[in-house]
This record gives C-alpha cells, sequence and structure tokens, in this order.
C-alpha cells in the first residue's frame, strides 16, 4: 500500500500537467479557428506562409 | 495554326475561368470584368495553383463590384510602428481562400503578418510603414474578389466570447478533477467490497477533498453567480438547487471525511458540475455562434456611403460616421444608407423596403428619403436629417418598445419547472431529515447525510440538460440549413406557432423586379434588348440581363439618366427606356398599367414593351400550403396597394390578407391575433416590418432584411427560398417533443430513485450511477433531433 503513497502524487501530478497544457493552448488561442487550421496545413508546401502569428 | 486556334475555341471553357459561372459561348473565358482582374491578379502573383487548391464544389467567389471602406479610424498602432487592422471577410469557402488571401498579401511589402481566421470570418493584419497602406492593402482582397466589412467597435472584447471562455475553462477543470476523484472513488467503493482498511479510505477521502474543493470553488462560480442573482430578485431558478447540492455535498462529504466516516460524495458533486457545465458550454456555443453569424450578415449589408466634404470632395465612409447636416451622394441603382431630405435631382425610389409599396416613389428636392430605399433613375444629394426623436426610425424604435413588452412576460418552459421543482425538492429534504432525528430517533449527523444524498440524487442534473442539449442539436440543425436562430427561448415559442403572418414585399416576393413572360414578345427581341440592357446597373436592366441568360453587350450604349440607354446603329437610334424616351403614345398594356416596364424602340419598327414585377419567391406558394398542412393559418399583411396584394395572395392561396397596413396598424392587427388566443409568427423583412416582428410571439426575416429588422428578429434565414419558414416550425415542434420527453423522463428517474434515497439506501456509488446514466440518456434522446425528422 506503501506505493500508493508516491503514485496518485505523480499521476496527479501527471493530470495536472495535461491540464495546464490545455490551458496554455487555450490561451495562446489554438482553438480560435478550428475550420481553418483543419485546411491550412494542406497549403502548407512548396510555397512559404506568411510569418508566424506573433504571440501575444 | 487552324489546328491550333480550333482546338483553342472546343478548350475554350463554358464556365468563367475564375467563379464558375456559365459564361456565352465564343465570348470571354470571364463572366465580368471583376472576375478577369481577380484571375489577372492572382496570375500575376504566381499563386495559380489556388484554382487547383480550391474546393471544386465551392461556391462561385462573389464578383461584385468593390465599395470602397472608410479604414483610417480603423487601424491601430503599437509601440513598435507596426499597424494593426481588423475586418469582416465574406465570400470564404474553404482553405484555399485563406491560403490565397495570406499568400497574396505576403506579397505585399511591409506586411508582418495577414492572416484569416475562417470560422469567425475575420482578417487581421498587421504592417508596417504608413498607416495609410491599409486602403491598398484591403483593395488586394477585394481585387480577389472577396467583401470586406469593417469590425464593430467591440472587436474582441466581447462579454459573449469571455464568458464562454470561462465555461471552457471551468469545464476543463471540472472534468479533469471528476476522472481523478473518479479513479479514487472506484478503489473505495472496491474497497468496501474487499475490505480496505480505515486509514487507506481515509488517505483516499482526503486527497478526494484536496481536488473538489477547490475545483467546486472555481467550477461552481458560473452557477452560484446566476442562483445569487434570482434568489436577489426574489425568484429561483435551475441553479438554486444545483448550488445548494454540490455545496450541501461537498460540505458534508468534508465533515465525513474529518470525522472518517465511510462515505464521501465528492465525485458526485464534482461529476455533477461536469456535466451541467457541458451542457452549458454547448449551449453558449451554439448561440455564439448563431449570432456572431447574423453580426456577419449585418455589417457586410452595412455599405458605406459617399459624403461631399465642404471642399467638394468625395469621401467615403461608414454610415455611422456621417454627421447630421453632412451632403450624402447616392448614385442610381446605389442604397440609401442614411436618413435625410432631398437637396438636389429628381429620382424614381424603391421605397420598398421602407412602406412595402412595390411601384417606385418618385422624389424631387424637398422630399424625405429613409435608409434601404434604393435610388433606381438619376444621382441624388441628400442632407442628412438630424437623428433623434421625429425621425422614422425613431418611430419605429418606440413602436417596437411598446409590442417588446409583451414578449418579455414569456416564462421558458425550464424555468417554470424549476419554479415548482426547487421548493417540492427542498421540502422532500428537510422532512427526510426531521423524519429521521425525530422519527427513527438517528442521530442528527447520519440523518444530515440522508437529507444530503436526497439531495444530490433529486440535484437536476437531467433536467438541467434536458432543454439545452435539445436546443443545441436544434440551432445546429437549423444552421446547416442556413437559419440562424438568435433567441434562446424561440424554439419553445416557435413550436406553439399556429398562425404565420408574412409580409409581401422581400418577404414572400424576392423584392427586386423580374421579367414577366410575354406571349407576344420574341426571344429575339429579349436577346437584343438584354445586350443593351447588359451596359447598365438599373435594377430593370439587371433584370432583363437575368431573363436572357449570359450573353455579349453591345459596344457604344449611352445611358441617359432617368430616361434610359440609346443605341446608335446603321438603321438609326435604338432605345430602351421609359415610356416617354421612347416615344411610345397610347399602347396596348394588356390590361395592367401598375407594373413596371420598360420600352424598347427600334427604327421601322413597333416598340415592345418588357413588363416587370416582384416575382414571388420560387417555393413561396408550397411553403403556404406546407404551412396549411402543418395547421397554421396564413396571413398576408402589406404596406402595398390592394390590387397587387390580392393578386399575390390568390397565387399563393393564402385567404386572408390586408394591403396598405402601415406599421402601426401591423402591430393592431398581431395584438388582436394574440387576444383571440392565437399564436403568431410573424416573417417580415422591411424597417416598417420591426415593430410587428417584436410585436409577435416569435419572428423570423430573411438575411436580406434591413438591420432593425434583422435584430429584431428572433430567427434570420439565409438564401432565396422560403422553406427554411417550414424547416423552423418542424425543428421546434421536434424540439418540443424531445424536451417534453426529457423532462418526463428526469421526472420519473426522480420519482424512482427519491424513495431509496430517503430510506437511506443510497450509496455514493449508487448516486454516481444513477446521475451519469440518466444524463447520458437525456443526450442521446436529444441527438435523436439530429438524424432527419424526430
Amino acid at each position: 500500500m506503501t506505493s500508493l503513497l508516491f503514485l496518485i502524487p505523480i499521476a496527479l501530478f501527471l493530470g495536472l500537467l495535461a491540464l495546464a497544457g490545455f490551458f496554455w493552448s487555450l490561451r495562446n488561442g489554438q482553438y480560435e479557428d478550428m475550420d481553418g487550421s483543419a485546411t491550412r496545413f494542406l497549403h502548407d508546401d512548396d510555397r512559404p506562409l506568411p510569418a508566424a502569428p506573433s504571440a501575444r | 495554326m487552324s489546328a491550333l486556334l480550333l482546338h483553342d475555341a472546343e478548350a475554350a471553357p463554358a464556365t468563367c475561368k475564375h467563379c464558375g459561372q456559365p459564361v456565352a459561348a465564343g465570348g470571354d473565358a470571364f463572366c465580368c470584368a471583376g472576375c478577369s482582374g481577380a484571375y489577372a491578379l492572382i496570375h500575376e502573383l504566381g499563386l495559380d495553383s489556388y484554382y487547383a487548391r480550391r474546393d471544386a464544389d465551392a461556391g462561385p467567389v462573389t464578383s461584385e463590384a468593390a465599395l470602397a471602406l472608410d479604414l483610417t479610424d480603423q487601424v491601430e498602432t503599437g509601440e513598435d510602428g507596426v499597424h494593426c487592422l481588423r475586418l469582416r471577410v465574406d465570400g470564404l469557402t474553404c482553405g484555399a481562400c485563406v491560403w490565397l488571401i495570406e499568400a497574396a498579401l505576403a506579397r505585399r511589402p511591409g506586411v508582418v503578418e495577414g492572416r484569416v481566421n475562417l470560422t469567425s470570418r475575420r482578417l487581421t493584419l498587421r504592417w508596417r510603414g504608413p498607416a495609410e497602406a491599409a486602403g491598398a492593402l484591403a483593395g488586394v482582397v477585394q481585387r480577389l474578389g472577396y467583401r470586406l466589412a469593417q469590425m464593430d467597435a467591440t472587436g474582441d472584447k466581447d462579454p459573449a466570447r469571455a464568458a464562454e471562455k470561462e465555461l471552457l475553462l471551468c469545464m476543463a477543470v471540472a472534468g479533469f478533477a471528476a476522472m481523478n476523484i473518479m479513479l479514487l472513488s472506484v478503489s473505495v467503493w472496491s474497497g468496501h467490497a474487499q475490505g480496505m482498511g480505515w486509514a487507506t479510505r481515509d488517505f483516499m477521502h482526503w486527497l478526494s477533498a484536496l481536488i473538489a474543493l477547490p475545483t467546486v470553488a472555481y467550477c461552481g462560480r458560473p452557477f452560484f453567480r446566476s442562483a445569487r442573482a434570482a434568489l436577489r430578485a426574489g425568484g429561483t431558478n435551475m441553479d438554486v438547487p444545483i448550488s445548494l447540492g454540490v455545496t450541501l455535498a461537498s460540505g458534508i462529504s468534508l465533515w465525513e471525511t474529518v470525522n472518517s466516516g465511510p462515505h464521501a460524495y465528492f465525485d458526485g458533486a464534482v461529476m455533477l458540475l461536469f456535466f451541467l457545465l457541458i451542457g452549458r458550454y454547448l449551449d453558449s456555443r451554439a448561440r455564439g455562434r448563431a449570432r456572431s453569424a447574423a453580426e456577419h450578415l449585418l455589417a457586410l449589408g452595412r455599405a458605406p456611403v459617399t459624403v461631399l466634404g465642404e471642399d467638394g470632395v468625395a469621401h467615403v465612409v461608414a454610415p455611422a460616421s456621417v454627421k447630421p447636416g453632412a451632403t450624402v451622394l447616392v448614385a442610381a441603382g446605389e442604397r440609401v444608407g442614411i436618413d435625410g431630405t432631398v437637396t438636389n435631382g429628381a429620382s424614381d425610389l424603391d421605397a420598398s423596403v421602407v412602406t412595402g409599396e412595390t411601384r417606385p416613389q418618385p422624389v424631387a428636392p424637398g422630399a424625405a428619403v429613409f435608409a434601404g430605399m434604393v435610388n433606381l433613375t438619376s444621382p441624388l444629394r441628400i442632407a442628412v436629417t438630424a437623428s433623434g426623436q421625429g425621425t422614422l426610425l425613431a418611430e419605429m424604435v418606440r413602436l417596437m418598445e411598446a409590442s417588446e413588452q409583451g414578449r418579455a412576460r414569456f416564462v421558458a418552459l425550464a424555468d417554470r419547472v424549476a419554479r415548482r421543482y426547487t421548493p417540492v425538492v427542498h421540502t422532500l429534504a428537510l422532512g427526510t431529515f426531521l423524519a429521521w432525528v425525530f422519527g427513527a430517533g438517528l442521530a442528527w449527523q447520519p440523518a444530515l447525510l440522508i437529507a444530503v444524498a436526497v439531495l444530490i440524487i433529486t440535484c437536476p442534473c437531467a433536467l438541467a440538460l434536458a432543454v439545452p442539449a435539445v436546443q443545441v442539436v436544434a440551432s445546429g440543425r437549423l444552421m446547416q440549413g442556413g437559419v440562424l436562430l438568435k433567441s434562446a427561448t424561440a424554439l419553445e415559442r416557435l413550436a406553439a406557432v399556429d398562425t404565420v403572418v408574412f409580409d409581401k414585399t422581400g418577404t414572400l416576393t424576392l423584392g427586386r423586379p423580374e421579367l414577366i413572360p410575354d406571349a407576344r414578345r420574341s426571344a429575339e427581341d429579349l436577346a437584343f434588348a438584354a445586350t443593351l440592357a447588359r451596359n447598365s446597373r438599373h435594377p430593370l436592366s439587371r433584370a432583363l440581363d437575368r431573363a436572357a441568360g449570359p450573353g455579349m453587350p453591345a459596344a457604344g450604349v449611352r445611358e441617359l439618366p432617368g430616361r434610359g440607354l440609346e443605341l446608335d446603329t446603321a438603321e438609326g437610334t435604338v432605345r430602351l427606356g421609359s415610356r416617354s424616351f421612347c416615344g411610345v403614345v397610347d399602347a396596348d398594356t394588356g390590361g395592367d398599367s401598375t407594373a413596371l416596364e420598360l420600352w424598347l424602340s427600334r427604327p421601322g419598327r413597333a416598340p415592345v414593351r418588357f413588363a416587370f414585377a416582384d416575382a414571388a419567391r420560387r417555393d413561396a406558394a408550397e411553403t403556404v400550403a406546407g404551412l396549411a398542412a402543418r395547421g397554421c393559418r396564413v396571413e398576408l399583411l402589406s404596406g402595398d396597394r390592394a390590387e397587387v396584394v390580392e393578386d399575390l395572395a390568390r397565387r399563393l392561396g393564402i385567404a386572408v390578407w390586408r394591403a396598405g397596413v402601415d406599421p402601426a396598424g401591423k402591430c393592431a392587427r398581431l395584438a388582436e391575433l394574440r387576444a383571440e388566443g392565437r399564436r403568431v409568427l410573424m416573417v417580415g423583412d422591411g424597417l416598417n416590418d420591426a415593430p410587428a416582428l417584436s410585436a409577435a410571439d416569435v419572428s423570423a426575416s430573411p438575411a436580406t432584411a434591413t438591420d432593425i429588422a434583422q435584430t429584431s428578429a428572433d430567427a434570420v434565414f439565409q438564401g432565396d427560398r422560403l422553406a427554411p419558414v417550414l424547416e423552423l416550425i418542424d425543428t421546434a415542434r421536434g424540439a418540443g417533443r424531445l424536451v417534453r420527453q426529457n423532462l418526463l423522463f428526469s421526472l420519473l428517474y426522480n420519482l424512482c430513485a427519491v424513495p431509496l434515497a430517503m430510506l437511506g439506501h443510497v450509496t455514493p456509488l449508487l448516486a454516481a450511477v444513477a446521475m451519469s446514466s440518466s444524463s447520458l440518456v437525456v443526450m442521446a434522446n436529444a441527438l435523436r433531433l439530429s438524424r432527419g425528422r424526430p
């Protein structure tokens, strides 16, 4: 049972890491344009796209 | 060489190379100058692969002449000298459009970033250099064939968007917490069966409390806020039992944990929040999308106006920034953007949007004109009248405010249920507690635990999801059909509709003139007249062009404003225009003298008459029949003349019609219908319909309607067809059925579970299973609406 003492905190930490990742992506505007992002990569080949969006 | 030419001729596409619309055989490769220009620009930039990249079935790119925009006050300049401009873009069909715009902008010097958001249809432009480059950059996008419009002042700081983001964050936190607590709870539950030691169990409970308490404090805020507001207003809503249930469950679980008790409801409390937040978020997103789409339509409809400055130079500015007293120029064929008085010029105005009258109204200096009217024949100068009381718009707003009060009394079904449900549940819980303490002699702590179990089991999880789940699916289905539902309670009000009142011009009809077929006229006459008409943007000329189909314009045509078109040929002068212009004195007009008309006079031949009428929408008759089949009474209320209204009503099969009704008259008629106990859906588009739209139980307007009509309507439908009205009623009725089923199911579930809880047989495991299963059933039932007819 003592294994729980470190396994559960590890599990929680990993979960929190994922949550923090989600928060970051939301703040970063990753969900602003779901339709555009779905097709954007198709056109992203030989010709360079405009400069990446500046971080806000 | 000749073989090559032949090959070329064969390979010449029958459709426009840019927009894909059909063009005249043997003619140009383009349908219009706009498309040709866009193609040339794309080619010049080396972006030809756009044509290979775009969807084959993407709609045609619009090629309407671009209107100049006033962008100077929209540009924001950052500290680092980078200018930023946000614009709405119309005409985006797929990712290729995004790529085209971004790639074209990236080739302009100084551009730091040009990024198109396909979801919100917005373009963000950043560039270095002069701020005045804004116009040139916007021009690039316009020349590609996309329409641009200014953003509203609110921009990104929209409160609805901020609320949606908060809900999403809350949902993510609640989801994380619910899953982790459930992980711990599952081990506790299996521990109950296999004899887990008390120390391990308490450890699990403490860990759960550590996750649950901050989560409840953070994710419960939207519910606590709403519950507090309801209580402060002296009422109650669904959020009151939710807040109470969640708070009590967390509190009693903490008490249990401190005292090393066997049961804790942390999982139930957090899972409840998670499910409810899913419902809230979906609901807000569906409504937010419909609202932003409606705003997008409105912004694009607001064409800039040309103001004549004191220095005599014409500026193009947004209608909102025109000051009273300014002089505005309105070209022939242009829509009047402001209210004012004619100071110079004489013309005919199409006032159908304002009065419902289809016959053009002659205006002379001194006449009052209103935003929305279309100037038909010659340019006008208009002095902008002072805004405020006394204008037509102010009168409409006053009428609307008066009529809206009736609608405000409507209470959503869910709130009505909550109003009855909440006291019952709270009495039950209190009764259970008292019965166990005083009746069965139990100590107060275990009795309180049982009472809390009753509250958790009856927490209206399914009940709170019952309505939003259906609403989300319904508005999604309507949006696919081109109908934007703006109001949250519109579906419920629509489901009860038994009378549909239509406006005529622009609603049952398209609001633009169409050529009336005439057997006495030959196809050759029409084709010839169309070659002249293609040189003009006058509505009647364009109607002729539409009727004749694609073809070549004649060269050397002169347009005489207010009179018509003239062409010198070898035989003499050919004229296409008004009766007097063509020298027709007394011709047989076939009995109707009211219609719009054009005459074609050629030397040595009898003049030919082209009559036009505002044609009914293609499926208007079917829609009226469909409404009757659904048990709705259909009425026609129009501001137009009696003979026109009667004719249309007869053709569409509408028995009850009234002509020459003014806005107040429309409101009065709706009040009359409502007094008879009828539930009225008003469909209208004009300024004169706006008060009636807000007076009806529920209202809809086409996307071509005036600003004020679209703002006051509950639903806006796009396209040339009227069928969305049927779809609206069908979906609303289907949704109403499903909501009632869902509510019934939730109540049934409570009826079964409450006795168990009152007897103290409900454990946290049972509560969790009951809660999630009932929520899933309700959600699954709502999803049935998305698959065909419910």
